[in-house]
């Protein structure tokens, strides 16, 4: 009946070996269509956000004189609470609809719809209130979307191949987040405008917000179109999950452990913007190179999702995802060491994009493992909520620590602390059977 | 929505086609606007091209600046006599976002328009607007200063990444040493002293040089949501915290007085500084009689004078105002940024 469906609902019918010569092809053809159709919204959806994004900074600096003071602490503040929206979604989303089915799709489309608005709002708003006010919606949407999305992704495939199914999602999410910036450039070129919008010419920011609001509804057209009503693994016949139950989601003994340990290691992982920082003072690296930073990351982000996730499902997500934060340590330590120069730079990035594709993506799919599928949504926002929340209390702690004992100081305290909590982690997580084991029918996986 | 396969792909189509042309119309419309600003409009300044240098030539003391009238010579370094600010100007070709200029030197913050991105430089020039060297810079060029003697340029830029670093932005502020070329890439390898005490924070930022002669400066330094006015000294790689809620500042020409962006509390988020100068012997602030937002780092004219852009309808105007808070800011020039006295 769906496109999506074509292929996904085949999958619990005739599950497929995890052992073998014959599985890794299988693996590479079998991505469900779902899957791929919600890979698709994503990476559009996010090349018209970063297209916003990238621009933003130098709009509001130049296009309406903003100084670059206490942007920082604002954008710290609305992540919190993108997180904390995350749970609501979550849970929203495993209520049922008139059918009997769970509207993840629904609450996912509520929040890319609102997500959308947003653009061409930053056409008519040119007040920073109001334009704070506009960021917040758009973070609400993404906070609502981001639950629903990842149970859809979850549902959609074998309990066996999640590790593969989100590692090409988040393949495809970053390739989104790396092709924005560029679309937002070729826009300002083709506008003729220079960035520098000196004296309020803002011709070229309008086109940038027009056509990334054009883009962000065709994500939304893509979710609405092609991302099956009802993912194959969703079963119509069990109760609808109260606010009761959602709440007490950490009964689950595996869901409760694998939060726990996501919270630890979040509170030892240093921002984005405050490795870059280190980076740049540390390695001596040329402040030209620096906005080049991320993009090194997110490409080896992008190249290891997939293969990293064909690997979580081969030797266990939990596993993957503290070897994850083992190659993060590792990174803290090229840092942290005498070395210098470009090479260490790069290998910094490639060490810290691994991290993101060993444990991103993985992590939503291990929680995937120890949640019902009825509680899929609140299930995976708790350990998503749990982990940001714990990084947004990490950077408040690092900026203070920075300022007590200096940059390098405070990596090594974090370096060592991370140590400890994957050890911890490790401990944590030890008592479970191996995850990776092959799941005949969607039944087992609400046994645990 | 039970629609057949078919079916979904036509809305789709039908959708693609519909939003592309939306957004195609949205950007040729912006290049329209755009290219209207390459056509001179009528009653505005006369330029024309010429010889532009940043020696006196005989012609007395003259006011460069960069022309944001529209035409063919926007954009670029241009030149009137100091007393007919508002005469016709002569278009030097070298074009620059941000400009400043002394004792022959002249520091020139230019965009690169690349294939894909513009990247920007800032660019040394001599006495007749040649380019002695260059230097990459890391972002959006905002604020450039030469020292009273030449020997010295600074220039500030704005940083920012992508989502993956957060929305927030940092400055980059560079000196040069005409006279070796030895570059400070990043005044934020100094030490920030406050108090006698060494000050460690991830989130320092330090725009706007202003200098005093070849080895002390002024600047503004930015952390945890607080602004300083600081002291620097190339020779100990020191800046020094002087006055709070400074930004921008300029020095007078007799080096006992700063003209500097004050964030007035009360005001409005999006109008937030007003013009002050700071008596650096007492410490005393006096309220300039410009009361409108200010956003630039304001010129000395003489030691009573303040000259700064305002918002003007072709981008930028200049204005001007009495240093000691008495008399009303009046109009110099329309369609003019960045400016320099020389002679």
């Amino acid at each position: 009946m769906y496109v999506a469906d074509s292929r996904s609902t085949k999958a619990p019918a005739a599950p497929t070996p995890t052992t073998g010569p014959a599985r890794r092809g299988a693996a590479l053809r079998a991505v469900p269509g779902a899957v791929l159709a919600l890979g698709t919204v994503s990476l559009v959806t996010d090349v018209s956000s970063e297209m916003v994004t990238a621009v933003l900074p130098l709009y509001l600096l130049t296009g309406l004189g903003l100084s670059p003071l206490g942007f920082g602490l604002l954008d710290g503040l609305q992540n919190g609470f993108s997180a904390l929206v995350r749970l609501v979604g979550g849970h929203l989303a495993d209520r049922r609809g008139r059918d009997g089915s769970a509207r993840h799709k629904a609450v996912a489309a509520v929040g890319y719809g609102l997500s959308a608005l947003c653009k061409p709002l930053l056409l008519i708003v040119h007040t920073v209130p109001l334009i704070g006010a506009v960021i917040a919606v758009d973070r609400t949407g993404k906070g609502l979307r981001t639950a629903p999305r990842d149970a859809m992704i979850s549902l959609a495939c074998e309990p066996a191949h999640r590790g593969r199914a989100f590692g090409v999602h988040r393949a495809m999410d970053t390739a989104g987040a790396l092709l924005g910036p560029l679309t937002a450039f070729l826009v300002l070129r083709l506008a003729g405008g220079p960035l520098l919008a000196d004296g309020g010419e803002r011709h070229g920011y309008d086109a940038v917000f027009t056509v990334s609001a054009c883009v962000a509804v065709l994500g939304v057209l893509i979710l609405l179109l092609f991302v099956p009503n009802r993912p194959s693994g969703d079963d119509p016949s069990t109760p609808a999950p109260t606010l009761r139950d959602s709440l007490t989601l950490l009964r689950l003994p595996g869901l409760r452990r694998l939060t726990l340990c996501a919270v630890l290691l979040g509170l030892t992982t240093v921002s984005d913007s405050f490795l870059y920082l280190l980076i740049q003072k540390r390695l001596g690296l040329s402040v030209t190179l620096f906005p080049l930073l991320p993009l090194g990351t997110a490409a080896a982000f992008l190249l290891l999702a997939v293969p990293l996730g064909l690997l979580a499902d081969r030797i266990g997500r939990r596993t993957l995802f503290l070897a994850g934060h083992g190659v993060l340590l590792l990174a803290y330590g090229l840092l942290l060491s005498p070395l210098r120069g470009l090479p260490v730079v790069l290998c910094v990035l490639v060490l810290h994009g691994a991290f993101y594709a060993a444990t991103d993506g993985v992590l939503a799919a291990a929680a995937a493992d120890t949640v019902p599928a009825e509680q899929r949504g609140a299930g995976l926002a708790l350990v998503g909520t749990g982990q940001a929340l714990a990084r947004f209390a990490c950077s408040l702690l690092f900026g203070a620590l920075w300022s007590a004992v200096g940059g390098t100081g405070a990596l090594a305290w974090s370096a060592g602390a991370l140590a400890l909590c994957v050890a911890a982690a490790a401990a944590v997580l030890r008592p479970t059977e191996p995850v990776a084991a092959p799941a005949p029918a969607p039944a087992v996986e609400e046994a645990e | 929505m039970n629609l057949q396969n078919r079916t979904r792909v036509i809305v789709l189509l039908v959708a693609v086609l519909l939003l592309g042309a939306v957004g195609t119309g949205a950007v040729l419309y912006a290049a329209d606007r755009t290219a209207e600003r390459d056509r001179a409009q009528p009653g505005g300044p006369a330029v024309h091209s010429g010889r532009v240098t940043l020696t006196d030539g005989g012609g007395g003391r003259q006011l460069l600046f960069r022309n944001m009238a529209w035409g063919p010579q926007r954009d670029e370094i241009t030149t009137v006599p100091a007393d007919r600010p508002d005469g016709p100007r002569t278009a030097s070709g070298v074009q620059c976002l941000r400009f400043h200029a002394a004792a022959g030197t002249g520091i020139c913050l230019q965009a690169v328009h690349g294939a894909l991105e513009d990247t920007y430089r800032a660019v040394v020039l001599d006495d007749h607007l040649r380019e002695r060297r260059s230097f990459p810079a890391a972002g959006i060029p905002t604020r450039s200063r030469v020292s009273p003697s030449g020997h010295l340029a600074a220039w500030t830029v704005f940083v920012s990444g992508d989502s993956y670093a957060g929305t927030n932005f940092s400055t980059r502020t560079s000196v040069v040493d005409v006279r070796d070329w030895n570059l400070r890439e990043n005044l934020e390898d100094f030490t920030v002293l406050q108090d006698g005490h060494p000050l460690q924070a991830h989130d320092i930022n330090i725009w706007g040089v202003t200098f005093a002669d070849d080895t002390t400066f002024y600047a503004t330094v930015a952390t945890g949501g607080q602004t300083h006015l600081v002291r620097g000294d190339l020779g100990a790689r020191t800046l020094t915290t002087l006055h709070d809620n400074v930004e921008c500042p300029s020095l007078s020409p007799d080096g006992t007085r700063v003209a500097y962006k004050k964030r007035v509390p009360g005001l409005s988020a999006d109008a937030p500084w007003r013009l002050y100068v700071l008596d650096l012997a007492t410490m005393t602030e006096t309220a300039t009689a410009e009361h409108r937002n200010i956003d630039d780092q304001a010129l000395w004219s003489d030691d009573h004078t303040l000259l700064y852009a305002l918002p003007g309808d072709y981008g930028a105007d200049l204005w001007t105002v009495p240093a000691d808070g008495t008399g009303s800011a009046a109009r110099v020039t329309t369609a003019a940024v960045a400016p320099a006295y020389l002679g």
